[in-house]
């Protein structure tokens, strides 16, 4: 399938680009928008980017395999960020992930992210999430999810099939 | 009893008050920035004349404000260093780019008042001569982000935004821009070559000091979200009346960021240095204590970078008598104000407010590896001793935890600890150092304890799996 950004999201990006002195500051806003729309950052992404902006594709590439947030490869539809630092940890981040994982039939023994075969979840560790008082948090796609308990992780489950 | 003391998080939490403009204004919203572009200028008893932007920007000094992001910084001085004659823009930046492990301070206001956000930094703009300004917002924080922009476009049709805002004759755009999950976008020249696209490496200082050059190598702003914030309440209060909140050197209030082993975690704003690391933790009104049956085992004091500190620790601090005369008191540790000169005493630091708590039911080894974990992940890898050093001590904590461990393994730790400190461009590698130094000297014990069992069983070819590095 050929590469083709819709007019609608090219000219909001277009918009992006007008906020900046320099273009080249538009990089991680049109990676964001492009990872929504496309489920991750492709190499074709990242050239229309740098051409768009006026960079060589590696300029923004670094930025893909820098950013903890750009995926290089597809997702699944329901992202599971369970918060792996201190203070969810102490409120037991690992029994949670690896009940995430179980249940989704994947390797709790597995470091980085994981995606189930059908496309459905990708589980994954990820830092400090910045709700620390709620712990253990745990992020599903854009929505926070304090004091996640065995529950919530069933309903999650529930909702993403 | 001490209690919290609610300034910049008065409203946020009452029953119905939501973040649009409308109940902003309802509650007085808005008011400080009219009065401050409505400020005057003033003659100074030495004859000295201020313009209205630098009566704002006195005050800001006066008050004592300290930078709520983790260094605790005067405000007013870092706006004192801005190079305001070598006729580039100078830009501000919000720093919301939360990150530092144990800190959920900055989300309540992005979330529940991106306003009173937006005040603080047109105030802050107006005041700086800044006319382009961006947010930089953690890109966990996708709500966040639309509430901003939200705000952003509310502030622009009434006004506060905009071409001549409230007829000041000042011009002023402020941008939302997204980081994506990178712990070093919080170190301000990290944050700024993010903001122009780049990797976030940190600049060296000198030369690349933010008030010189900063984005785009002009004279740049950098403030946290709170800081921000309370910028506009040093304008409704002005500064002495502003400075008589909290404590001497450490005025106003800030929002203490509480969690762990406690029975009540939470977000708690307080008057600086009115209550104590002790309150906090165990005051019903507070964190109401550790869980039942425990006992308080370490604190990190101020986010997950400040060295720990150990239950039962007593501490030197100096303090001001009466007569003016500096003497040395004995504080025990649950006595320390929650400040952030008495904690920068006692070794450690405030940082970004954020407190940890740990009960004995705890391994030190298990916490020290956890946060390892995090400085190997976080480091850009710009400066070798760091992106070497923190991968190495994580290794290292992670045989530990695995069952490898080693009676010496303190030592270790601590020289890896000390090859870093010092010897990076930026304070990450203090940051990822410092805790492991902290808790290896702390509690030496466990870590020599956990090293001899480890050791023992080996021997008995009792190992368990784990002990390959």
């Amino acid at each position: 399938m050929a590469f083709s950004v819709p007019a609608g999201l090219e000219a909001e990006l277009e918009a992006l680009v007008a906020r900046y002195p320099q273009k080249r500051s538009a990089s991680l806003m049109f990676l964001h928008a492009l990872q929504e729309h496309f489920g991750f950052v492709s190499n074709e992404a990242v050239e229309w980017t740098a051409a768009r902006l006026g960079l060589q594709p590696i300029n923004v590439l670094e930025l893909v395999t820098f950013y903890p947030m750009f995926r290089q490869e597809k997702l699944g539809r329901t992202q599971v960020k369970v918060c792996r630092t201190l203070s969810c940890a102490l409120a037991g981040a690992s029994e949670l992930r690896a009940q995430f994982c179980t249940r989704l039939g994947l390797d709790a023994g597995r470091h980085g992210p994981q995606t189930t075969p059908d496309g459905k979840f990708t589980v994954e560790f990820v830092e400090c999430l910045a709700d620390c008082g709620n712990a253990p948090v745990v992020m599903v796609n854009d929505d926070l999810i304090g004091k996640c308990s065995g529950a919530d992780c069933d309903r999650v489950i529930a909702k993403g099939q | 009893m001490p209690q919290e003391y609610r300034l910049i998080l008065k409203h946020a939490d009452q029953p119905g008050y939501t973040p649009d403009i409308a109940c902003y204004l309802r509650h007085g919203g808005y008011e400080a920035l009219k009065k401050a572009v409505a400020t005057p200028g003033r003659e100074l008893p030495d004859g000295k004349k201020q313009s209205p932007r630098e009566v704002i920007r006195d005050e800001v000094l006066k008050s004592g404000l300290r930078g709520r992001g983790g260094a605790g910084f005067s405000a007013g001085l870092k706006w004192s260093f801005v190079d305001r004659r070598g006729g580039k823009p100078i830009y501000l930046v919000c720093n919301a780019d939360e990150s530092e492990p144990g800190t959920f301070k900055d989300r309540q206001i992005l979330h529940k008042d991106p306003h009173q956000l937006l005040e603080g930094m047109i105030i802050s703009c107006w005041a700086n001569d800044v006319k382009l300004a961006y947010i930089y917002i953690r890109g966990e924080m996708p709500r966040g982000a639309r509430l901003l922009n939200q705000a952003l476009d509310e502030a622009r049709a009434q006004g506060f935004l905009g071409k001549n805002i409230l007829g000041s004759g000042h011009d002023l755009e402020i941008h939302v821009h997204r980081g994506a999950g990178a712990y070093i976008c919080g170190e301000e020249t990290g944050l700024i070559e993010s903001l122009e696209g780049k990797r976030p490496y940190p600049r060296i200082k000198p030369p690349y000091f933010p008030a010189v050059l900063g984005l785009y190598m002009a004279p740049t702003i950098v403030n946290n979200v709170e800081t921000l914030c309370h910028v506009r309440h040093v304008v409704q209060l002005g500064g002495a009346e502003y400075a008589k909140l909290g404590t001497p050197n450490n005025t106003g209030t800030r929002i203490v960021s509480l969690s762990g082993d406690v029975r009540n975690p939470g977000y708690f704003e307080v008057e600086v240095g009115k209550v104590t690391l002790g309150q906090l933790i165990l005051d019903a009104n507070f964190g109401g204590g550790v869980r039942p049956g425990r006992s308080l085992k370490a604190i990190i004091p101020g986010g997950s970078s400040s060295k720990v500190l150990k239950a039962g620790e007593k501490f030197k601090l100096r303090r001001k008598g009466a007569d003016g005369q500096m003497t040395q008191v004995e504080v025990d540790l649950l006595d320390l104000p929650y400040d952030f000169d008495s904690l920068q005493q006692a070794g450690t630091m405030s940082g970004s407010g954020a407190v940890i708590v740990m009960d004995d039911s705890r391994s030190m080894v298990d916490a020290i590896a956890n946060l390892s974990e995090f400085y190997a992940h976080e480091s850009c890898g710009q400066c070798t001793p760091c992106r070497e050093g923190a991968l190495w001590m994580s290794k290292a904590l992670h045989r530990m935890t695995s069952g490898g461990g080693r009676p010496e393994d303190a030592d270790y730790l601590r020289d890896i600890a000390q090859n870093i400190q010092g010897r990076t461009i930026c304070a990450f590698g203090e940051a990822a150092a410092w805790p492991v130094l902290s808790f290896v000297s702390k509690f030496r014990e466990e870590f020599a304890e956990r090293g001899k069992a480890d050791e023992a069983a080996r021997a008995q070819g009792l190992s368990r799996s784990g002990t390959h590095h």
